[in-house]
């Protein structure tokens, strides 16, 4: 489903885990792009080699999974070879992890690129602005290469509006662009984009910055071509500044293939119904306002949502709802039973508001909502939504010291009803062990399982305990589980359990917890299949760094902020693994330090066949 | 990614300014074992750590965009009081405060033979008590809570001549 593209975990996907996974101890990580393998530019193979080859290739192009990829062309030169003639889209994890002339001379054929920048942690303010991820390098590259390029997502990166240019101008096919948690761009290169890709089929803009200064705001709507377009996807939810509804208006009329389209907040429920006229087809839609945008307190007679809605046959997904007015709701009652998605992650609901809404969507296996519907509002939800494969419960008020109204009797509720869950992240300020342990019971099926007990330090509200026994059981008790984040209050123990039991965790997500290097020590020596671990506030040293060693070259990254880790303790790492890129980050820093802070605030390890970037700012010393 | 550029105490870019900063951010010195101390003094009026929650700006921001626009909206809440014929409408947005929102109301049930009770001497009014019912439908008092968290989860307001609330209120002051 789409929905799982906005997350662009690799942890939600299904279908990618790793069919085996070699033990070898050079090539334990399985979803390396670029893995090691024979030098490129050999010397052409013999006359029938080369038949073998061609047959090769022909099968080759049937195989779509990047970890199959990577294991196929580790076999032989030839393999190698056909495998990189076959391979269609490039998927790189880190930017920093391989340089792009040495991605674009391996792969001559790709035509979907799929790129991620900047850790996870940015997100919450921790990475400096300026720290990088610039997508400048990658595109002109591209450009050159890939003429046939049809796809590009970029995920944390910065991307600029030449940078967009660049792609207009350079990929006559193109068709796709999605830009999840991006910045660095204006509508001014949305224009560009719009006008030059004729064959523009996707354009998503999910979660990203723009730089708009509000007297500079360009009329990028306008700029579709005037024909019949190919749009089958356009999300702009997230470009704040106003635009030309008209425009859009007649858009959506010349775009008939168009199945998903989500509006940003200027669009009132009045010119919401206009636009559902036009496309009656949609599979999914992102309302903009849900309230009338007639004066306030009258509602628009011509206001006729419920037969907008009630046409719509096709809606399977809904979003957006910002500004609610929940006398509106009811207008969305004849599709719910429909909606396999629902997102009311800005609608501020109470579970009565909720009620009528949530008891109708007997098909939903995504949900997304703000913590004001209370436990009594994810009661209604388990109890109607047998088919929940993911929840997401987001905090009304995001500070740690906030009123929720969720807690563990609603995780308790989930897990007693939605028992096919795949996928929670729950905010909430009060949990228990017990309510932890039953959803571990519950839900067998989770692969990722991220709670959020928003004040530091937080124990079992009824034991008074630490959450370790919670944890414990979840990783024991669900055994599909790559993803998982944790919080309260947490000993070493917590560690311990994830370290024996979450064999399969590639994500782990740690803040405010632990007590002794010996937590991070048993994650490391543990977990085999870690991929990514970002690690805040928590009281790990030196020796538990330099612990891991053995493992980093098998991990894309590692991120520890606000623990207890000095220059000493990294050094001794960048100079024991040559191919690991180590950055000390600091904050506020403008120009070079003569005298070396000895604590390390920040820490970002990734390995890397490119060596230390030649991009990086003065606030980022690699060691 | 503020400029640090401002002198203040404290660790460096660990604290996003919304609140005075009244307990420094405690790290553990490496022979430290445990930070479970941290817990036990958590002044109510704490210090915002950067990042934390882990919601991102986008989920975040939008509340404040949401608040706006309902700030230009008008936030009427109807406005009753005990023994009046009918009840009064206000626009919250129309009041900086509590104290203005309670010269207001004077205003409004000053029509009223009984408004002329509905003094103002210090805090409270002498004879009546305001309270409001919240979100969740519960009857709370006016003026416990800062005035922006009254602003969203007021419903309505209610004017009492309630004998007992009022002798609650006096025996507690």
């Amino acid at each position: 489903m789409r929905e799982e593209i906005s997350d662009m975990s690799e942890d939600d996907e299904t279908g990618e885990r790793a069919r085996w996974a070699p033990d070898l101890s050079k090539n334990r990580s399985d979803d390396s792009d670029s893995g090691p393998g024979p030098p490129i530019g050999d010397s052409p193979p013999p006359f029938s080699d080369q038949i073998l080859e061609n047959v090769l290739e022909n099968v080759l192009e049937f195989l779509t999974s990047r970890r199959d990829r990577n294991s196929a062309s580790a076999v032989c030169r030839s393999w190698y070879r056909a495998e990189a003639q076959t391979r269609r889209e490039l998927f790189i994890g880190n930017c920093y992890a391989v340089a792009p002339h040495r991605a674009v001379e391996r792969f001559q054929s790709i035509k979907s690129v799929v790129l991620k920048g900047k850790p996870r942690f940015a997100d919450f303010n921790l990475v400096p602005f300026g720290w990088g991820a610039h997508f400048e390098p990658w595109v002109k590259s591209f450009g050159a290469a890939y003429r046939h390029l049809e796809r590009i997502c970029l995920k944390r990166m910065s991307v600029t509006d030449k940078d967009l240019t660049i792609i207009a101008e350079s990929f006559p096919l193109f068709k796709d662009l999605t830009l999840i948690c991006c910045e660095g761009f204006s509508t001014f290169g949305l224009a560009v984009i719009a006008e030059r890709c004729r064959h523009l089929r996707v354009l998503d803009l999910i979660e990203d910055y723009l730089e708009d200064e509000d007297d500079e705001v360009v009329d990028w709507i306008s700029r579709f071509p005037e024909t019949t377009t190919s749009l089958e996807s356009l999300v702009f939810d997230c470009v704040s500044c106003p635009f030309n509804f008209d425009a859009l208006e007649r858009l959506v009329a010349r775009s008939p293939s168009l199945q998903r389209l989500r509006v940003n907040h200027h669009v009132a429920l009045e010119q919401l119904r206009r636009l559902m006229a036009r496309a009656p087809q949609l599979t999914h839609l992102g309302t903009g306002t849900f309230r009338s945008g007639a004066g306030f307190g009258e509602v628009d007679p011509n206001l006729d949502l419920v037969s907008a809605f009630g046409a719509s046959r096709s809606l399977v997904c809904l979003s957006g709802f910002r500004e609610i007015e929940p006398e509106f709701l009811p207008a969305i009652y004849p599709i719910c039973a429909n909606l396999t998605s629902l997102n009311f992650s800005f609608a501020n609901l109470t579970a009565e508001e909720l009620n009528p809404v949530i008891r109708r969507c007997h098909n939903l296996q995504t949900f997304w909502v703000l913590d004001s519907v209370g436990d009594e509002g994810l009661q209604a939800v388990a109890e109607t939504c047998r088919d929940l494969r993911e929840l997401r419960v987001f905090p009304l008020d995001p500070s740690e010291d906030s009123d929720s109204s969720v807690s563990d009797i609603g995780l308790q509720f989930i897990s007693e009803g939605c028992r096919k869950l795949r996928s929670i992240l729950y905010f909430c300020q009060r949990m228990t062990n017990a309510a932890v342990v039953a959803m571990s019971k519950n839900c067998p099926d989770l692969v990722v399982f991220r709670l959020c007990i928003m004040g530091r330090h937080l124990p079992d509200r009824i034991t008074g305990e630490p959450m370790d026994a919670g944890f414990r059981a979840i990783v024991m008790n669900c055994k599909k589980l790559t993803r998982l984040s944790v919080s309260g209050l947490l000993t070493d123990k917590a560690f311990e359990y994830i370290g024996c039991y979450g064999k399969l965790i590639r994500t782990l997500s740690v803040a405010f917890a632990g007590d002794s290097d010996g937590g991070l020590r048993y994650v490391l020596e543990g977990c085999t299949r870690l991929q990514k671990l970002e690690i805040r506030d928590s009281p790990f040293g030196d020796a538990s760094l330099i612990s891991g060693l053995p493992f980093y070259y098998n991990m894309r990254f590692l991120w520890m902020s606000s623990c207890n880790l000095s220059m000493r303790g990294c050094k001794e790492v960048a100079r024991n693994k040559p191919n690991l890129v180590v950055e000390v980050i600091r904050d506020g820093v403008e120009e070079e330090e003569e005298e070396e802070i000895e604590a390390v605030e920040k820490l970002y390890l990734y390995r890397s066949l490119a060596g230390a970037r030649t991009d990086a700012p003065a606030f980022v010393k690699i060691l | 990614m503020d400029n640090d550029t401002e002198l203040r105490l404290g660790l460096p870019g660990s604290v996003e300014v919304k609140k005075p900063r009244e307990t420094p951010q405690k790290r553990s010195s490496p022979d430290c074992t445990s930070v479970e101390d941290d817990n036990l003094d958590r002044p109510s009026a704490k210090a915002q750590i950067v990042g934390w929650p882990p919601v991102r700006s986008y989920m975040k921001n939008n509340f404040h965009l949401m608040k706006n626009k309902a700030d230009m909206a008008g936030r009427y809440v109807k406005v009753s009081m005990d023994g009046a014929p009918y009840l009064r409408k206000v626009d919250l947005k129309n009041y900086k405060g509590y104290k203005e929102l309670r010269e207001a109301l004077e205003n409004l049930f000053g029509c009223f033979s009984l408004g002329e009770i509905l003094r103002m001497d210090g805090k409270y009014s002498m004879e009546y008590t305001i309270a409001y019912e919240d979100k969740d439908g519960d009857l709370m008092l006016l003026g416990d809570v800062p005035w922006e968290i009254f602003l969203s989860s007021c419903k309505k307001l209610r004017i009492m001549t309630d004998a007992l609330g009022n002798k609650d209120r006096e025996d507690s002051k």
